[in-house]
């Protein structure tokens, strides 16, 4: 055999190709026979004839063949692939190994970018993506009043109108409802020791089943448990069957005392099913009881609306009929000629949830997508400047035949490398992140605890990985790979040529790091003053140095016996040492509340504006005071305002100036809440919901009259000592004049601010960290590119140095130099910024979009970070040693 | 007797191969001349069962085929043993042996086995 390698290098040019081999190789074979033949004597064409003829099935064979070949051709290309693949890996982890410095900066930044991103998803997904943890959860439908004026008891209906709206509605599978005004630890559970408050929700028989949720254990209410009369029953939920009765199963059937009332545990609901994420943030509930709903027909407005649709009913259909309907229904059916006056709107439960919240979200995605563009320029500058010290490393492969493809992939190799470690650690990072967010029961965010890092989360973290790695990698990739081999060798690596071009493109890069940080630290900054705004905002209270603790009492259901005991609680309470006064709500503030009617007396419906439904708080006298609000006009509450004939009314200023513009308001006569109350003094207006929403229409009424009837009892205190050292000693009162008092705590009425400025705060937090991080890898990518300009430049700035150019002129060239980009950077940011101001107007609060101050701030932070990230290198550069510099060369 | 009617039994076919390449590379021709001398016109391989075996040899790796110039100067593919064919050559000698052995002294017996003991 005579191999000849040349000429099978021409062969197939244009790749292998295994058919055509096997044709040559067969062909051969008949040839070579026929040949043998011819020299036994055949003639030629029979010895063809002959040949063919032995060799049998030609195409058989040659079928055969083919097959085989192209199985053989992908098993080595799959190989070829594979040991490149690990050529370049081992490659890769030699060179990464080689520069530690490098990798574990480039790996840091990735982390932390990847992390927040993933963490920033997780958000995302849990809030606004996923669907909610129902089964069909697009048929659960939100239904209340469209205009809300007065809160709770103006989004609600009453049982006859949910019965009413169930009864007539052809669209909805099923309507259910819960009652709205439960507030927290409102049950007392009796048993051994002393009595635990427990927080109860009262909800419609039917509420677990329209939204799908069964119970894990036991069963759901059945109709008997629903009427007046019927056996009373509870089903707990999962946390509160864990916490109290160590997840015992044999609770099921046996009774615990609610309140004095024995109740049978019917059921325990599932772990998945969170009350309180889904309808009130940051709420926890232990038991469910079923709602009597003839017992609650007298009570107006009190159960906040849900129903399913059918499936395939269209939320526009059901609003149709919707509008159809409500304005027909009736609050009370015993008193038709009193309407509903109801209108309903009608939400995707999903929407309701978190569809306030869609615009905090996008804006945090958006700012954490810029974090990870600004890691991308980052490494990609990091990497460019690795490739100009490398730029002989890859001359040399691609002289010794590694294709420009190869080289490039290899450099993929290395930043999807970089990017997966990154994304790894940056896993660990968010997985810590979103744990710790689960267990923020004091942020008001709905789904919260359902926080996790799921397939989803996973999926997003590959995606953004290899996009990152793509997107970093590619632009220096392909200046290495379409780098000229020749200049690249006689330059050594070290000439001006390089410089040029390649320094331009770093300068660019920064330049657009600088805007993506610019475009961050304004919406931080934007979002850091509407926060201090709210926080600055006068709530018409004192949430400083006062705290509220639940009180239980027991007048057996008299107004008359009420006072002697309030009054009682209060005085004592008061005589504590450290106690500055004391006082007794039934809502407080930024908590629960609900809403009566106010009508001054002769008011003309046909002549006159309506009026609005108004917030009201049956309190003790001492209360205003002690939650430090303020009165304006007229007297607070007394003890005597006990009177049948006529009740007394504290009004807020935003009515008084609605009603009486210009007059003094003390002395009118009005219906407050169903009686006539004259009108004893005018405070000034409370954030009733939270700082960030205007004040409604709010009225203060006495605990002692026997007019109105208390929603519960709040103690509130004022002192200058922390709440929890006098814990024990307000107990000790509460014990001696009730022994039925539940254990409660002090609760700081800071935090019932806090808590409904905590989604704000949340964000705030966040984007400020964002901004942060952005600023750091900025300013990192800053020192980076001057301090390589400067390595590069060593030789020019010895030889300006030789001929005369002091320090300072160098020192202040290169700052000029970096301040050039970072005014740049701030303009393209700058013009970014007030271009999307749109989008991030919707969350800001009495802040301007374009608010000037963010504007300045902004500007001078990132000069200042600019001169200083480029003033060690400066400074560096001044420190030239002119003979050194030249010597080295 | 008649050669032509001489079958190979199942398998054989890849050992002989082997074996005709141990005196070094021969393309598909050149193989089935080979088998032909070596058994006295005995064994015929036909072109129908040779190439597939060769190219399945290939695929598993135990022959590699290269393009050469054949005796008379025409582009003829070679096959070569690789190390794995070589050692995969001697286990299946010895395979054959122990068989062959094995048959001859069935075949060859003269007088039924001893009873087995124990």
């Amino acid at each position: 055999m005579t191999p000849y390698r040349l000429w099978r290098r021409y062969d197939r040019l244009l790749g292998p190709d295994s058919a055509s081999d096997v044709k040559d190789e067969l062909r051969f074979h008949l040839e070579a026979k026929i040949d043998d033949l011819v020299t036994q004597g055949w003639e030629p064409e029979t010895a063809r004839q002959e040949a063919e003829r032995r060799f049998g099935n030609f195409r058989n064979v040659q079928q055969i063949g083919e097959h085989i070949g192209g199985k053989m051709e992908r098993r080595k290309r799959l190989k070829e692939y594979w040991s490149d693949l690990l050529q370049d890996l081992r490659y890769t982890f030699r060179t990464l190994g080689r520069d530690p410095g490098f990798t574990v900066v480039s790996v840091l930044i990735l982390t932390l970018a990847i992390g927040a991103n993933i963490a920033v998803f997780s958000v995302v997904n849990t809030l606004l993506l996923r669907p909610l943890p129902f089964p069909h959860p697009e048929e659960l439908v939100r239904i209340h009043q469209w205009n809300p004026t007065a809160g709770e008891s103006t989004m609600t209906y009453s049982t006859d109108a949910m019965e009413g709206f169930q009864e007539k509605t052809r669209f909805f599978a099923q309507v259910t409802g819960y009652f709205a005004f439960s507030g927290p630890d409102n049950v007392r559970l009796i048993g051994n020791g002393q009595p635990q408050p427990i927080t109860g929700r009262t909800v419609a028989g039917n509420f677990f089943s329209t939204l799908g949720v069964t119970p894990v254990l036991g069963r759901n209410f059945s109709p008997e448990e629903t009427v007046k009369n019927g056996r009373p029953v509870v089903l707990l939920s999962y946390p509160f069957w864990k916490r109290q009765f160590g997840a015992n199963p044999d609770i099921v059937g046996r009774t615990i005392d609610l309140d004095g009332t024995q109740t049978t545990v019917v059921g325990v609901l599932p772990d998945s099913f969170d009350f309180g994420a889904i309808f009130s943030p940051g709420a926890r509930v232990d038991v469910f009881s079923p709602a009597i709903l003839s017992d609650m027909e007298d009570w107006g407005n009190t159960m906040d609306l849900y129903g399913r649709l059918k499936p395939g009913v269209t939320l526009g259909q059901a609003q149709a009929e919707a509008d159809t309907i409500f304005p027909t229904l009736f609050n009370n059916n015993k008193h038709p000629d009193r309407g509903g006056e109801y209108d309903a709107g009608l939400f995707g439960l999903k929407e309701s949830v978190s569809g306030k919240l869609r615009q905090s979200l996008i804006v945090l995605w958006c700012a954490v997508g810029m974090i990870m563009l600004i890691a991308c320029v980052n490494l990609s500058n990091l990497l460019l400047a690795r490739a100009a010290v490398r730029a002989k490393e890859f001359a040399m492969r691609a002289a010794l035949g590694s294709g420009r493809a190869r080289i490039v992939r290899q450099l993929l190799t290395e930043c999807l490398v970089l990017s997966l470690s990154g994304a790894l650690l940056g896993l660990g990072l968010a997985w810590a992140l979103v744990a710790w967010l689960a267990h923020q029961g004091s942020i008001a965010l709905p789904l919260l605890s359902s926080l996790q890092i799921d397939g989803a989360a996973l999926g997003w973290t590959l995606f953004i990985a290899i996009a990152a790695s793509i997107l970093f990698g590619l632009a220096p990739g392909i200046r290495l790979a379409s780098a000229n081999l020749q200049t690249v060798m006689k330059d050594g690596g070290h000439g001006a040529s390089d410089g040029r071009s390649h320094q331009r493109l770093r300068s660019v890069l920064v330049v657009s790091e600088i805007a993506l940080a610019c475009v961050l630290l304004v919406g931080a900054g934007l979002l850091l003053r509407s926060f201090l705004h709210v926080l600055d905002v006068n709530l018409g209270f004192e949430p400083s140095h006062a705290a509220a603790i639940s009180v239980s009492y027991d007048d057996g259901g008299y107004a008359a016996k009420r006072g002697p005991i309030l009054q009682q609680i209060i005085q004592r309470v008061e005589q504590i040492p450290g106690v500055e006064s004391a006082g007794i709500t039934d809502n407080l503030p930024m908590s629960t509340n609900r809403s009566w009617d106010f009508v001054p007396k002769g008011w003309d419906w046909r002549k006159q504006d309506a009026t609005q439904d108004t917030f009201v708080y049956v309190v003790t006298p001492g209360y205003l005071h002690s939650i430090g609000m303020r009165i304006v006009e007229g007297r607070d509450i007394r003890w005597d305002d006990n009177q049948k004939s006529q009740a007394v009314v504290i009004i807020n200023q935003t009515i008084a100036n609605y009603l009486w513009p210009g007059q003094n308001p003390i002395g009118k006569i009005a219906d407050a809440g169903g009686a006539e109350a004259q009108v004893i003094g005018v405070v000034a207006d409370v954030h009733e919901t939270n700082a960030e929403t205007k004040a409604g229409w709010q009225m203060y009424v006495s605990e002692t009259a026997p007019q109105y009837g208390p929603a519960g009892a709040n103690l509130v205190i004022r002192t200058k000592l922390p709440p929890a050292s006098l814990a024990s000693a307000v107990m000790a009162v509460l014990r001696q004049i009730n022994p039925a008092q539940p254990a409660s705590e002090f609760k700081p009425i800071q935090m019932l601010v806090d808590h409904a400025s905590s989604p704000r705060r949340f964000f705030v937090m966040l984007v400020a960290v964002f901004a942060i991080l952005g600023l750091l890898l900025a300013a990192l990518g800053i020192y980076g590119v001057i301090s390589y300009s400067i390595t590069r430049r060593t030789q020019e700035i010895g030889i300006r140095m030789a001929l005369g150019a002091t320090a300072g002129l160098v020192q202040r060239e290169i700052v000029l130099n970096t301040l050039r980009l970072a005014v740049g950077g701030i303009a393209l940011g700058a013009i970014v910024s007030l271009a999307s101001a749109r989008l991030i107007a919707s969350i800001l609060f009495a802040t301007s979009p374009w608010d000037p101050t963010s504007y300045g701030d902004m500007i001078l932070t990132l000069v200042a970070v600019a001169l200083a990230s480029s003033y060690l290198p400066a400074r560096r550069a001044s420190r030239i040693n002119p003979l050194i510099a030249l010597r080295n060369q | 007797m008649d050669s032509a009617k001489l079958e190979l039994f199942r398998g054989t076919l890849d050992v002989l191969i082997l074996k005709a390449l141990v005196w070094g590379p021969l393309h598909g021709y050149g193989i089935t001349s080979l088998i032909r001398r070596q058994s006295d016109d005995a064994l015929l391989v036909e072109e129908g069962t040779l190439y597939p075996a060769l190219w399945r040899l290939e695929n598993k790796g135990l022959l590699k085929g290269e393009w050469g110039l054949s005796e008379n100067n025409r582009k003829a593919k070679f096959y070569r043993l690789t190390a794995g064919g070589r050692s995969q050559l001697l286990r299946e000698v010895k395979t054959w042996d122990a068989y062959a052995m094995a048959v001859a002294k069935v075949l060859g017996a003269t007088q039924p086995p001893l009873p087995e003991e124990g």
